[in-house]
Formats: structure tokens, C-alpha cells, sequence
């Protein structure tokens, strides 16, 4: 069944949205949240667990003090209050790839509460609040087997991988966020991307959304325009890129309005994203008959955190990443359009640690979002997994700077460094990439060129001073691009002068 | 050799009279003679206990034994997860799981040298007070095989009383080792909460249950409360304190001199009228004689109120079906024990509804509901947050009491063993066998139950409870060695079942 959508400008002609945003990190602590198993992505299934995480008669938890750690530095970071104490609960439901049938989570008494996020939408900010961020466990993965969808209808069995189960997770839950009308679907973009940049700068999670280390569940109704009411929600789950958070926004409102238009009610349920055709489908319906029955998890005390602790690790906490951003933005003088790129590429770090090693902002932007991005996008991985180091390209910079290296020549010793073959100046050395501005060769090879061309050469004479391009070619071929262009031109206009 | 505590057996281990192989067989052939009508035992374990037997001879030859019990046998309830035996916690639907690990309580006994005998029979998943809910048929008392043991550990109490085991471990929720000592004739004890590691003990009520020893005698109790207490980084409740000297609080109670111990007799259960009712006249006969041979002793004694106890009945019946109508919830089929497939293609949804319906007896649906309900949104605060709030004032009652008195005392249980079957259609009936033992569980306070004559109706065990603040378990071991020396010099010796109704 297709949904009816209205126009989005028309749903904001009548309607306000609310969103609400759930984000699960996962974090890269070495071992669960309540046993001491690994939590390496991609091993072989159930070859990382225990009778604690596969939920044995009898095993009992233990709380990993360093993901207490990360869910307070996550906090702290997102402005929050840090409990003083507060507990674990059970979360009980029936499924399969639930070892206890109970997650065990957090419920009135989250660690963190009461902060918020400034996010930035072209250049405006917008103030998200958040309710709370708290700790819970991750559930095993189940794989359906025999069915065309990879889904549970059609699958004649299934199987479940324990593995996932009892790495920990931060869930960060925001207030209602009102008020970003047209802007709704890009404040939930932002808003993400800004939580995953604050969550790498933090170092607490692997953070990749296309591995499930950052999920995302979409809330969102809509009211009448100007009542300042709240409307009937749904909870979009299975958003895991930015573009489809963004997407998924705007999905739901404009079928949400379809169906208020046509006089009929929202149904307060879970809904599936699909990032292949751009649509939610309706999954189970979230009633008041879903009951999780929550209560304070008898098995572990609570957890306390000291205030000296919390202030300890307040200490610890990284710059700002829009402050930061704002700040070497400036540093640079990068255009708002090339700054984002450079977050967009994920190279703001080697960007970063380039300048740092001399070469100007320009140039070093240059590289990494020109030559390196192309290559690390051919691999399918960021810049920063490349096997080029920011030393690296400062090297190759500063011989192009000093005339040794041109721009064709540094991607070969580019070439080089994919190889293997060395430092750049054993590149430069091995496959003898040194640039000839002796004036002499250079001089023999410009007579060649411009007798050889003898209209582009008359062109020049007449004034026409762009022609030289071609006289340049013809020079950099002769000389197998180990020319120094720029002596190439000088040499040309002065003979043609 | 079966007729000795384990504290003459390990001194004849020590002086080279016997070894733990005989000691063992003897146990075993015991079993093989007497557990056809008696049934406390679910699993015997012969060839391992004797392999741990024949190791802690090989140890003791070579100068390097491990505790104080090494070679002396043991049996296990089989709600302790033990590596490699059979763990059904008296259910249908955890028959053939086999564990992969040990309990806590199991891996200390094995470090310390003690042969498990086998696993012990026991009301499904620890609920019941008569032993009759297991799914594998009833334990019987060996003071009357038509009567009831106790619960939920009836089988570690009869297996002790009727000299299968020496030793055993039992777990206590709600009474289920302090009831079944009573009504056994048998020393039980109820540690501190978190005074004995709950890993691997498959948990009844997390918030409650306490693991614990089932003895003959209060010295052998302290010895093995040693053996298995102390803090285990696996139970993050379990407490980060050393044990107090329980074994020397048990001789020195034994010396028989307790002047200067205030003993709290508590009100509403201890007398018919005023509090909690329903007590057997030969139950308050026996208790009254107990409390003058502590007086004798030198003890001083005090009434002290404990009003809130009589909601402590109640308040145990929505916690405990709560906590466990979650930790129910993983037995689903989908890991380990039972799985019924109510057709070829049922969904995991269906296969773990039928498992469930299949594979757990009327008692355990009847609490998973009571707890269900209990959390359901709209009821919680006015039953599970309610009962939190009395659990609180019970608690407080006790630190009120332990103002005024160093331990308090009760009968341990109404009555003496019911007839098999007598209760068993009547669940509040049943319930209130624990009226008695129930408070201590609420508050975490320790309790011994220590055997105090025979009730002059029917001639059957009473027993006698003494119950001490938290960490406190010492004075347990002081005022119960205390207590036992007086009645057996009184009676001349222990009081034992018949042996002619056994064989
Ligand atoms: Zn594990």
C-alpha cells in the first residue's frame, strides 16, 4: 500500500512539526556492559559470549565502570546533570534475540539528564534540548534464513548471533524539539551529525553509522499550526545515515498531514525506514497495552558517581566540536562551503595536523579533499585510513613549494606512498622524480615546441598570452612532466616577447 | 560413619580413621538404601564424588588439604548451577540442561575439597514451603514419610536428617532452609544478604534470596558458612567485608555461657493473640523452653514489638512474584531446556508460549501472573512501590528490636510438617507456613533455625529461630550452639528420626 503524502510546503501551511530524536551509541569499551566479554565487530557469531550475556540460569551482571565513565563524559559533553546515584532497570519483553527477555536499561533514573545541544542550520543555531542519556545494553542480531527479504516474514528459520548482546549502549533521548518548522527534516540532520562529531571527539564509540555503533529513531507529530498543542507521534527506528534521518523527517510529516487532512488519526506506533525506496512502513503498534513493566534491577547496587570523579573527568573533555570547528574555520579562512566539505570528508583532523606541519591551509585542504579524497574514496574508507599521514603531505608540499616536485609528480610520489616504497624524499630519490628547471634543457625543449608550432607561437606574438598553454603541453610532454611550469611559461614569453 | 557431624567426620579424616572414599560410600550406599521412599535427592553424582573423594585422599596423604571439610561430602539444592551435573531447579522446563559453569557457592566448595554428592530435590524454582511443587514428584519427611519436609529446600533438609548427607546447601527466600530445618529436625542458616555469593544461583527473587547452609548441628553450619561466604566480584550485591569468626562464635556459644546477651522475644510471634496467629500450642510449648534454657545460660530477656511484621506476609507476595515473573522470563526455548513445538512450523512466539505452558507447573504460572500484574503500568506504585515502602518499615522495626535486644527470637515455623497434600490445593494456607521466616528475608538479616524438641501433639520437630543484625551472623552461631548444647544435655543426645520408618 502506497501512503498519501502532501506537498511539504503544504503540510507547514497547516501543520507544526515536533521531532524527537533517540540516538544509540554503542560504545568501544574492550569488554560488555555486564561481563567481561569482548566486543570486536565482525567475529564469528556467539564465539563472544558468556553465561552472563547469554542470559544462563543463575549468571549475574556487573557494571563496566569504563562505560559508566564514557555515558558521564557523553553528559558532560552534552551539558548534562550527572546523578549522584541512580539505577539500573528491567526492561521486560519477549524476543528472541533477548537472552533474558528483560534488557537491562535505565528508567526514571538516568546518569545523565537535563542538557542540551546547539546545532547549527545554515549558519543559525538552534538550541536542542535533551531529557536524559542513559545506559543499557545491546541485543543479540537475528539473521532470517529461506525468506526472499532478509526479513522475519517468508524466512523458514532463524538464527541468533549472542555477540551483540550486552555491549553497552548510551541511549540520548531529546525533549520535544518545536519551533524548526520548514527546517525540521535539516535540525534532525544536523543535530545527529553534530552528536557523532561530538561523540568521535570524545573517543567513546567506533561511531559508525553504517555498522550500527550510532542508531538513530526519529520521532515526530504534528499539530495544528499555532495551537502549541503536541499531536500523535511515531517512532521511525532503523535510521542509519545522515541523509536518511533527513530524509525520514520529512517522509513522516508529509504523510502524517496526508492522513490529518483526510480527517482521520495518527497511530501512535513503530515504523521502519527504508533507505532503498525512501519510505516508512508500519511495524508493531506502540499502544498502552505495551507494558515493558519496568522495576529497579535487583542484581546490581547503584551506581554512584563522586563529585570529584565527575569533575575529573569534566577535566577530560575535548573541545567543542562546532566551537572548534568555528575557530579553525577562522584560523584558515575557509569559506563556509569548503569548511563543509572538509567535516563532510571526515578530514578535519589531518587537515588539521598538515597545517600543523607547515604547509598553508589551502594547500593542505587542497590534497586531502582533492588527490587523497578521490583515492580514499576508490577504497571505500575516510582520508584518515589512507596510508598517508599528514607528515606526508606536508613533505610533498613543501617540495612543490621549493620547486622540486610539481603537482603531477607529487601524485606519482603519491603512488609511491600507496606502495609502500618509503618516506616521499626516498619516493622522489628511487624513482627519480626530481623536477628539471635547468634552463638549458628547458630552453631546447621550448625552441622544439614552438617550432613545431608555429600558429600557436604567432598567436602569442600577437598578444594572445593564453595560447602559451599549448606551448606548455607540448614542452611538458617532451620533458615527461618533469618540468618546472612555471620556469616553462617564463621561458616562452620571454622567446615570444 | 553416616551417624557423625561433619565436624567428627573431618576429625576422623584429620586423625587418618577413615577416608573421604569411605566416608563417601557410606553416604552413597545410604542413598541407595533410604532415598527410594525419602526422594530428597533429584541427580546422585557417585562416580564424581567418589573421584573428588579419591583426589582429597591423594591431597591429605601428601600433606595438602584445603580446608578444614576436605573430603567430607556434601549435597547441593539443585537451584546452584554446577558444571557438567544436571541444574532443573525442581522444573520440567530446564530437564537435560546441563550447565556450563559453577555456582559460586559450587566452585568454593570444590576449592575446598568437598565431594558433591548430588543434587537436591526442591519446589519448582524455590516456590512452595512443602517440597510437593517439584516437578519430580515430593520429598518426604523422614520423621513421617507422609509429611511434608519443608520447602523449597525439603531436600537437603530430609537428605541431612535422614543421614544421606552430613552437609548440604540449601537457599532461603522466604524460610526455604530455616522451614525445612524446623520441620526436619535440622540446623539451618540464612546468612546476611550478600554475606554468600548468589552467582549461579538460579535466582528465585533476587532482592531475597540467600544461599546457605543445612547441618545437624550449629558447629557444622559455622563450618561451612566459612567455606562458602565472602565477597565474589560476580555478585555485585554480595558484600565487600570479611565474614565474622563464625566457627569460633559456635564453640564459644557452645561453653554455654551467654551472660550479658539480651535475647528479644518478639511479640506478634510468639503468642497466640497479639500479632500474627495460627501457631501450634506444642510449637509455643517448646519455643517458651527454649527461651528459659538462654535465661538459664545467663541471657537476659526482652518483649519486643515488631508491628510492621504483620504486613511482612504480604509484602513478601508482591516482591517475590515480581522479581520473579521477570527472571522467569528466560526460560523461552530458545537456548537451553525444553522446547515444545506446538506444530512443524511454529513461530520462536508460539514454540515459547507452548515451552512455557508445558514446562511450568501451576504454582510458578501462578506467581509469574501475581508478578506480571503487580509491574503492570497503573498497578506498580500501588503494589510493587507499596510493598517497597513496608519493606522499609520492616526494616526499621528491626533496627528498633536491635536497639533493645542482640538477637531476636521465634518459633521458626507455626507448625510441625503437615500430611503431603494437606495444603496443597489452599496456596495462603501455604503461604503462611513462612510467616515466621519471612521478615529476616525482607530485611536482610540473618537467621538460624536450630531444632527444639518434639511438639507433644504429633511428636514431630520444632524448630527455634534466632535472628541477629545484618553482619551479625556470628551471634547466630553464638546464642544456637548455646541453645543446642542445653537441649541435648537435656535430652541426652540429638534427636533423630526413627530409622524403621525409613527402610
Ligand atoms: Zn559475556
Amino acid at each position: 500500500m502506497t501512503d498519501t503524502l502532501v506537498a511539504f510546503d503544504d503540510v507547514l501551511a497547516t501543520y507544526d512539526p515536533a521531532l524527537g530524536l533517540e540516538v544509540h551509541v554503542e560504545l568501544n569499551t574492550n569488554s560488555k556492559m555486564f561481563c567481561g566479554c569482548p566486543t570486536e565487530f565482525g567475529a564469528e557469531p556467539n564465539t563472544q559470549v558468556c553465561p552472563t550475556c547469554l542470559g544462563l540460569p543463575g549468571a549475574m551482571p556487573v557494571v563496566n565502570g569504563k562505560a559508566v565513565e564514557s555515558a558521564i563524559r557523553i553528559g558532560l559533553a552534552l551539558n548534562c546533570d550527572i546523578a549522584e546515584w541512580c539505577r539500573f532497570a528491567r526492561k521486560n519483553y519477549f524476543y528472541p534475540d533477548m537472552p533474558k527477555n528483560f534488557q537491562t536499561s535505565q528508567y526514571d533514573e538516568p546518569i545523565c539528564f537535563d542538557g542540551y545541544m546547539d546545532v547549527d542550520v545554515d549558519g543559525e543555531t538552534f538550541r536542542v534540548e535533551i531529557e536524559r542519556a542513559h545506559m543499557e545494553e545491546d541485543t543479540g542480531k537475528s539473521l532470517h534464513v529461506g525468506g526472499a527479504t532478509g526479513r522475519i516474514h517468508g524466512a523458514d528459520h532463524s538464527l541468533v548471533d549472542y555477540n551483540r548482546a550486552g555491549i553497552p549502549l548510551i541511549e540520548i533521548v531529546t525533549k520535544p524539539i518545536r519551533g524548526a518548522g520548514a527546517k525540521a527534516p535539516d535540525v534532525a540532520r544536523a543535530y545527529v551529525a553534530q552528536l557523532r562529531d561530538l561523540i568521535v571527539a570524545l573517543g567513546v564509540s567506533d561511531a559508525r553509522m553504517d555498522q550500527g555503533s550510532i542508531r538513530a529513531d526519529v520521532n515526530l507529530s504534528l499539530s495544528p499550526k499555532g495551537s502549541g498543542t503536541l499531536g500523535t507521534r511515531t517512532e521511525t527506528k532503523n535510521v542509519n545515515s545522515l541523509r536518511s534521518v533527513e530524509r525520514a523527517v520529512r517522509y513522516e510529516m508529509s504523510r502524517h498531514a496526508a492522513v490529518l487532512d483526510a480527517g482521520e488519526k495518527i497511530l501512535q506506533e513503530t515504523r521502519h525506514w527504508h533507505e532503498d525506496t525512501g519510505v516508512t512502513t508500519s511495524g508493531r503498534e506502540k499502544s498502552d497495552a505495551e507494558d515493558y513493566r519496568y522495576f529497579p534491577e535487583p542484581d546490581l547496587v547503584p551506581v554512584a558517581p563522586s563529585r570529584e570523579w565527575v569533575e575529573e573527568l569534566r577535566g577530560t573533555l575535548p573541545e567543542n566540536p562546532t566551537a572548534r570547528r568555528a575557530r579553525l574555520q577562522a584560523e584558515w579562512g575557509f569559506s563556509d562551503l569548503e569548511m563543509r566539505d572538509t567535516v563532510g570528508a571526515g578530514a578535519l583532523d589531518v587537515i588539521e595536523q598538515t597545517i600543523a606541519a607547515g604547509t598553508t591551509p589551502q594547500a593542505a585542504r587542497k590534497w586531502w579533499l582533492g588527490e587523497l579524497a578521490r583515492r580514499a574514496n576508490e577504497q571505500g574508507v575516510l582520508v584518515d585510513a589512507l596510508p598517508v599521514t599528514p607528515a606526508d603531505v606536508a613533505r610533498v608540499q613543501a617540495l612543490v613549494d621549493e620547486g622540486s616536485l610539481n603537482d603531477k609528480l607529487a601524485r606519482q610520489v603519491f603512488d609511491g606512498l600507496f606502495a609502500g616504497e618509503g618516506t616521499p624524499d626516498e619516493i622522489v630519490a628511487a624513482r627519480g622524480l626530481a623536477i628539471v628547471s635547468d634552463d638549458g634543457a628547458l630552453s631546447t625543449a621550448v625552441d622544439n615546441a614552438i617550432a613545431a608550432n608555429p600558429d600557436v607561437a604567432d598567436k602569442i606574438r600577437d598578444g594572445k598570452v593564453a595560447a602559451a598553454g599549448a606551448l606548455i603541453g607540448a614542452v611538458m610532454k617532451e620533458m615527461r612532466g618533469q618540468a618546472d611550469a612555471g620556469r616553462v611559461r617564463e621561458l616562452i614569453l620571454e622567446k615570444l616577447s | 560413619m553416616i551417624t557423625r557431624t561433619a565436624a567428627e567426620l573431618a576429625a576422623a579424616l584429620a586423625a587418618g580413621e577413615t577416608t573421604s572414599v569411605a566416608a563417601t560410600q557410606a553416604h552413597l550406599d545410604r542413598i541407595a538404601e533410604v532415598d527410594g521412599a525419602v526422594h530428597a535427592f533429584l541427580h546422585v553424582d557417585a562416580e564424581g564424588a567418589l573421584a573428588q573423594a579419591a583426589e582429597s585422599d591423594a591431597r591429605r596423604a601428601a600433606g595438602a588439604t584445603r580446608s578444614a571439610l576436605d573430603g567430607v561430602p556434601i549435597a547441593v539444592k539443585d537451584v546452584l548451577a554446577t558444571e557438567g551435573l544436571p541444574t532443573t531447579c525442581g522444573s520440567k522446563i530446564l530437564e537435560g540442561w546441563i550447565p556450563p559453569y559453577d555456582a559460586t557457592v559450587v566452585r568454593r566448595l570444590k576449592a575446598a575439597g568437598l565431594p558433591i554428592l548430588g543434587k537436591t530435590n526442591m519446589d519448582e524454582f524455590a516456590m512452595g514451603s512443602s517440597t510437593e511443587h517439584s516437578a519430580y514428584g515430593p520429598t518426604r519427611n523422614p520423621w513421617d514419610l507422609d509429611r511434608i519436609p519443608g520447602g523449597s529446600g525439603g531436600g537437603s533438609a530430609a537428605a541431612v536428617a535422614a543421614f544421606e548427607a552430613p552437609l548440604a546447601i540449601g537457599t532461603d527466600t522466604g524460610g526455604s532452609i530455616r522451614q525445612p530445618g524446623a520441620v526436619t529436625g535440622t540446623v539451618g542458616v540464612k546468612p546476611t544478604y550478600g554475606g554468600v555469593s548468589r552467582y549461579g544461583l538460579v535466582a528465585l527473587a533476587n532482592s531475597l534470596d540467600q544461599a546457605g547452609p543445612v547441618t545437624r548441628t550449629v558447629l557444622d553450619s559455622a563450618l561451612l558458612h566459612e567455606v562458602i561466604g565472602g565477597h565474589d566480584p560476580l555478585d555485585s550485591t554480595s558484600i565487600d567485608q570479611p565474614l565474622p569468626a563464625l566457627v569460633e562464635a559456635a564453640k564459644r556459644g557452645a561453653a554455654g555461657d551467654l551472660s550479658g546477651l539480651r535475647v528479644g522475644v518478639i511479640t506478634e510471634m510468639s503468642r497466640q493473640e497479639g500479632g500474627l496467629s495460627g501457631w501450634q500450642a506444642g510449637v509455643l510449648a517448646r519455643f517458651q523452653e527454649s527461651v528459659d534454657l538462654l535465661v538459664k545460660a545467663g541471657a537476659e530477656v526482652v518483649e519486643v514489638s515488631c508491628p510492621s511484621f504483620v504486613h511482612a506476609l504480604a509484602t513478601y507476595y508482591l516482591i517475590l512474584p515480581a522479581e520473579a515473573s521477570s527472571n522467569l522470563a528466560k526460560f523461552d526455548a530458545m537456548r537451553y531446556g525444553l522446547r515444545v513445538w506446538p506444530e512443524a512450523d511454529a513461530s520462536a512466539e508460539e514454540v515459547m508460549r507452548a515451552t512455557r505452558d508445558a514446562g511450568f507447573g501451576d504454582e510458578v504460572k501462578r506467581r509469574i501472573i501475581l508478578g506480571t500484574y503487580a509491574l503492570s503500568s497503573g498497578y506498580y506504585d500501588a503494589y510493587y512501590g507499596q510493598a517497597q515502602k513496608v519493606r522499609t518499615l520492616i526494616s526499621r522495626d528491626f533496627d528498633a528490636a536491635f536497639e533493645r535486644a542482640d538477637v531476636l527470637v521465634s518459633p521458626t515455623a507455626p507448625t510441625t510438617a503437615f500430611k503431603l497434600g494437606a495444603k496443597l490445593d489452599d496456596p495462603m494456607a501455604m503461604y503462611l507456613n513462612d510467616l515466621a521466616t519471612i521478615p529476616a528475608n525482607l530485611a536482610g538479616v540473618p537467621g538460624i533455625s536450630v531444632p527444639s524438641g518434639l511438639a507433644d501433639e504429633d511428636g514431630l520437630p520444632t524448630g527455634f529461630q534466632i535472628l541477629a543484625p545484618a553482619l551479625a551472623d556470628d551471634r547466630c552461631y553464638r546464642v544456637g550452639a548455646a541453645l543446642e548444647a542445653a537441649l541435648l544435655e537435656q535430652w541426652g543426645g540429638p534427636l533423630v528420626p526413627p530409622e524403621e520408618k525409613l527402610s
